[in-house]
């Protein structure tokens, strides 16, 4: 599967080469449409299914009891109102720590373990975080994003995400807007969302998390942002810690109104 | 008695409860900033080469962030483009072009900084993630202007030589909160490395200029 699409987007390349810049981007719309047809996504989501139900930890009880923000269990639609605040833990949580939490709260995990693999490394290590978040955001495809900032709190994150996403530094004077800032640009050939309109947040949000081709794993939202962080040459952006939450919730709640559509596929 | 002594405490508690809730409604612009810098220093580790002073803003980032991804005005724009106009070293030698060729690599290599990057280098300059230079090369980013046959549209002169080399080292002192790197300033690229890219962009034998 891989291979193949290895050797598609390599044939795609030589193609490139003899048309013009237009038809290089068709080119690239083209191989993102036949990544559609088949998800490897589907694998992670199913493993995140059985974990969800499996009795585990300590207190050998599975996560069917864990409130995600609309009760205890449900787990239909929850992403889409995602991050928000939880009166029991009195913080701002995206799904990642709102997941953590119920590990530790329900099944005695210690936090320290439950937050020690968020990210599989393609091979050999797989992340039970990464394929719970699958299994959950599934559970929303179709759903229209629905975030609130009605309470302080989440105003507040939102306002702080929206400083951080526009905050320049390190080495290189990067920040999220460097790429992120205007309409119809690309790095190399990759095309780069407009974060800072509706249009583009939405696009981009909905589509995380994602089966990164390249990767040969499922990518949840937090993994993109330490990524994109480790590209603007920052120090490691902490799994779960407050900066990750509020640029989230800067995001998810412009992406309200449009219809989540993950895990999806790209590159 | 009784009653009207209940009543107003009854409204007092409500004017009360009026104003908490109006201050937890705006915390003021500033706050807000304040907050963020303080959260990010909270929300990073050190890892690699990425040590958490990577965070600590210089005046210019600080300014820009501010600016929140438009041109600032035109007093903090002058301030800034007059602040890095002066840190600008120009090479001793007086040469500003050096092997174009060095330079392609240099332009096409997109390592070095990050914490996943060997500390000991290479470290490239990855014009070619936001810039179109030599037309072979189709896989160019947009983020910056195009800068097919640079050298060959402004002329071969010895001022655009130190245009060229000036806005590699830092490019904040011609485009206030430009979204391209100080390469110069910062210490992301050498001296050699940018006269290497400025011949690149300047020598006629270039591919960029053909």
């Amino acid at each position: 599967m891989r291979l193949a699409c290895f050797a598609a987007a390599a044939c795609a390349a030589f193609a490139f080469a003899a048309s013009a810049q237009n038809s290089t981007t068709e080119g690239i719309a083209k191989y993102r449409e036949a990544l559609q047809e088949g998800n490897p996504a589907e694998l992670w989501e199913a493993r995140g299914e059985g974990l969800w139900k499996a009795p585990r930890g300590p207190n050998k009880v599975s996560l069917e009891r864990c409130d995600l923000g609309l009760g205890a269990g449900i787990v239909k639609g929850a992403y889409a109102q995602l991050p928000k605040y939880f009166a029991d833990a009195d913080r701002v949580m995206d799904l990642e720590t709102r997941l953590v939490w119920c590990m530790v709260k329900l099944q005695g995990i210690s936090e320290a373990d439950a937050k020690k693999n968020p990210f599989g490394n393609g091979n050999d290590k797989k992340s039970d975080i990464e394929a719970l978040v699958a299994y959950v955001t599934s559970e929303s495809r179709g759903v229209k994003m629905n975030v609130s900032v009605a309470h302080p709190k989440e105003m507040q994150m939102y306002r702080v995400g929206e400083k951080i996403f526009y905050f320049r530094g390190g080495p290189h004077d990067f920040g999220c807007v460097t790429c992120h800032g205007a309409d119809n640009q690309r790095i190399r050939l990759q095309d780069l969302p407009n974060l800072t309109k509706i249009e583009g947040t939405q696009k981009a949000y909905t589509t995380w998390p994602a089966y990164r081709v390249s990767q040969g794993e499922l990518r949840t939202f937090q993994w993109r942002l330490n990524d994109c962080f480790r590209q603007q040459r920052f120090p490691e952006l902490e799994f779960g810690s407050d900066a990750s939450i509020a640029l989230t919730m800067f995001l998810a709640k412009n992406a309200n109104g449009a219809a989540f559509d993950g895990p999806a596929i790209k590159r | 008695m009784q009653a009207r002594m209940i009543a107003r405490i009854l409204l007092f508690s409500a004017l009360f409860a009026a104003v908490l809730v109006g201050c937890a409604i705006a915390p003021s612009d500033e706050r807000i900033s304040a907050d963020a810098s303080a959260m990010i220093k909270n929300s990073f580790k050190a890892r690699g080469q990425a040590g958490l002073d990577r965070l600590d803003q210089d005046d210019t980032q600080r300014l820009c962030s501010q600016a929140a991804g438009k041109t600032p005005p035109r007093d903090v724009a002058e301030r800034i483009e007059k602040q890095n106009l002066a840190t600008i070293k120009y090479p001793a030698d007086g040469k500003l072009l050096g092997d174009w060729k060095n330079g392609e690599k240099i332009a096409q290599d997109g390592r070095g900084k990050q914490y996943s990057d060997d500390p000991k280098g290479p470290v490239g300059g990855n014009c070619y993630a936001c810039h179109q230079l030599a037309p072979q090369e189709l896989a160019y980013g947009t983020i910056g202007p195009s800068l097919y046959r640079f050298g060959k549209l402004r002329g071969y002169t010895v001022e655009t030589q130190r245009y060229a080399y000036g806005k590699i080292f830092n490019s904040e002192a011609f485009a206030a909160c430009s979204t391209m790197p100080r390469f110069g300033h910062n210490g992301i690229l050498s001296e050699q490395q940018i006269k290497d890219v400025t011949a690149l962009l300047m020598d006629p034998a270039s591919p960029v200029n053909q």
